[in-house]
């Protein structure tokens, strides 16, 4: 077997062209992941610039209306740019740096991994293009200008679904014709090796906190751990450091759409096959012959026909269970956190906070949840105005 | 030794066109395969139409969309030829993306490679370092795994070389798939290492159009493949595409033949 699995999951499946550029990404990665003073400079940026460590709440008011376990909230939503993808991002563009690359490129969905890697483009001088599909720059205008604002330049991508994986397609397609200059930080714990793991090793100071934390605060590991799926990266940040604390429950939640039988949904594991895409052997939504299904649901982060492929093996051992939350049960927990904890949750996180408001009264009341906000709604009010029928001018 | 290896030894220069399977639909297809075999071409480069075809540029991105809108799939292409063997032994290459030979079962796929008569592959998403997910099949099925050499190989070019079957696919410029002004790579260089471990020959794509590209790429290898000039000619004139392809395809293989 290859390199970079996870079972039978994962592998380098990308063209010969890119081949170099990944094995010299791998080799610089292995070295700097071990460096002191790479290590040191990424922990100031997560201190100083991004507000780490973030918030473990205790949500009170949620944990007594829904009347079960008690329910805490990792407050990813709180750093810098508003989302967990900053995490990855810093650590990337400062791998970018070291390696000597001038300029970095990334695909986008819901706008908030190319919001970050402007961020960190804008930070460490490094010149920066998004790539994000045509529809989700209209669903998420807020954040196209906001990376504008961050000096980045974003490419609207109008090929397939005009979403998400069609924004990856492009933003590889690129990287193919600058490999020589370019640095591609790619978003989620998918693509070829060595990106899942190290996506995964940059996202997994989420989880490392959360055990501190709530080993603090409640002096024993939580019962059950949360987050929303689409590609997987806050899932398995959260995830990674409680994969060998065996009574620690890891539940992923998918974006099931208008529902997982219907077939506008992105629900992976719920639905997919396995196949080989994107540089990875994982799950995918796609038909008998192996074309991709176009995907769908409301949030533009979870938009995607595939998932990590750490979590495909998670899935496959068991080790961590899958579920759904549809379009209709996300806005209803976007809503119902906005007005119980006073917390306006990205819709892509609202997926999880979905899925905790139907297990939360199933646990008996010594029980302890803790779902990851993995990012704040602020881009997501218009597009959720429109969908509950509100006419509103920004 | 394999047909494609005896097809190089015989015409010494190969002109290697690439369509599109489906595009704008199978029986165009049939008979495109059948033209442009009488018309020059040694080899004819098939590609299996895929949703996301990531190394493509616009004109082959958009060949695919049209294959797919017109039903195709991987059973429908095997019928079709299974009819075009009826009437060429031209040897005939499936380039195809991994995912479509992956869903469809590697074994299976193979095998109904060997029983129509597809005689090679080139899957431009599976790298040497992944080329067990395919390599044990198609020595099983006897079709040749055509491995693709890029400029940025560099060392990696004899490892990829030594282990080639049918040609070396030397992708002739950076990016996707499209026409190109110019070709600054230096193929003499990449040629010459694939010389030194390896009698397989090398054929060179990516960017080329023009009769006086295919002859000064011929010359400094063993052949010229050409895809999106031809499927641009495809998509201009759709169903009406033969007779413009097949003189297009006649002036190139005439440039190529023509190579000392």
């Amino acid at each position: 077997m290859t390199k970079g699995r996870y079972g039978v999951h994962g592998g380098q499946y990308i063209p010969e062209t890119l081949m170099n550029a990944v094995l010299e990404l791998e080799a610089a990665y292995e070295y700097y992941k071990n460096d002191p003073q790479f290590n040191k400079e990424l922990q100031a940026l997560y201190h100083d610039y991004a507000n780490r460590p973030s918030l473990l709440y205790y949500a009170e008011k949620m944990t007594k209306d829904l009347g079960g376990a008690k329910i805490y909230l990792k407050r990813e939503d709180l750093n810098h740019t508003g989302s967990h993808k900053i995490n990855n991002v810093l650590g990337q563009v400062l791998l970018a740096k070291k390696m000597g690359k001038k300029r970095v490129l990334a695909e986008t969905g819901a706008g908030q991994h190319g919001v970050a890697t402007a961020t960190a483009a804008a930070l460490m001088d490094m010149e920066c293009t998004v790539y994000m599909g045509r529809e989700d720059t209209e669903r998420q205008a807020l954040n196209v200008f906001r990376m504008q604002l961050l000096g980045a330049k974003v490419v609207a991508v109008d090929s397939g679904t005009k979403t998400l994986k069609d924004a990856v397609n492009e933003a590889m397609r690129q990287w193919t014709a600058n490999v020589n200059d370019t640095y591609y930080v790619l978003g989620s714990v998918m693509g070829p090796h060595p990106y899942p793991a190290m996506v995964r090793d940059f996202q997994s100071v989420i989880g490392r906190e959360v055990k501190a934390q709530m080993l603090e605060k409640e002096g024993r590991l939580p019962d059950v751990v949360m987050a929303c799926v689409g590609g997987g990266s806050n899932a398995m940040g959260l995830f990674y450091d409680f994969i060998p604390d065996k009574e620690v429950q890891l539940i992923g939640v998918e974006a099931a759409g208008r529902g997982v039988n219907t077939a506008e949904t992105a629900a992976t594991i719920a639905r997919g096959s396995i196949g080989i895409f994107h540089g990875m052997k994982s799950y995918f939504l796609q038909d008998e012959y192996g074309q991709i299904a176009p995907v769908y649901s409301i949030s533009a982060g979870l938009d995607y026909p595939g998932i990590g492929p750490e979590h495909a093996e998670l899935y496959d051992t068991g080790r961590a269970q899958y579920v759904s939350a549809t379009d209709d049960e996300a806005v209803a927990a976007f809503s119902y956190l906005s007005r119980t904890e006073g917390i306006i949750p990205a819709i892509e996180s609202a997926h999880a906070i979905a899925y905790a408001q139907k297990l939360a009264p199933t646990l008996p009341k010594d029980k302890i949840i803790v779902v990851n906000v993995s990012g704040r709604g602020d881009k997501d009010v218009a597009a959720i105005a429109r969908y509950m029928g509100v006419d509103l001018h920004e | 030794m394999s047909k494609i290896a005896a097809t190089f030894q015989k015409q010494h220069k190969c002109f290697i066109p690439f369509i599109t399977a489906g595009d704008p639909d199978l029986e165009t297809t049939r008979r495109l395969i059948l033209a442009m075999a009488n018309a020059g071409a040694d080899i004819i480069e098939l590609g299996i139409p895929f949703s996301d075809p990531v190394a493509e540029g616009e004109v082959i991105q958009a060949a695919n969309i049209r294959a797919l809108a017109a039903g195709t799939t991987t059973d429908k292409i095997f019928a079709m030829l299974e009819e075009v063997r009826k009437e060429t032994n031209v040897p005939l290459v499936f380039l195809t993306y991994v995912n479509p030979i992956f869903t469809y079962g590697t074994e299976k796929f193979m095998a109904a490679c060997q029983s129509t008569g597809v005689d090679g592959i080139i899957v431009p998403d599976v790298p040497y370092e992944e080329k067990a997910e395919l390599a044990g099949l198609c020595r099983q099925y006897g079709v040749d795994l055509i491995p693709l050499v890029a400029p940025t190989s560099d060392e990696r070019i004899k490892m990829i070389a030594k282990e080639a079957q049918g040609y070396v696919y030397i992708v002739s410029s950076l990016g996707v798939t499209g026409v190109r002004q110019d070709i600054t790579t230096d193929i003499d260089a990449i040629v010459r290492k694939i010389r030194e471990v390896t009698d397989v020959p090398a054929a060179v794509g990516f960017g080329i159009a023009t009769p006086q590209q295919a002859r000064e790429m011929a010359a400094i290898s063993d052949g010229a493949i050409v895809g999106s000039a031809v499927v641009q000619i495809i998509g201009e004139h759709g169903k009406n595409c033969l007779e413009p392809v097949t003189d297009y395809v006649k002036q190139m293989a005439a440039a190529v033949h023509g190579v000392e």
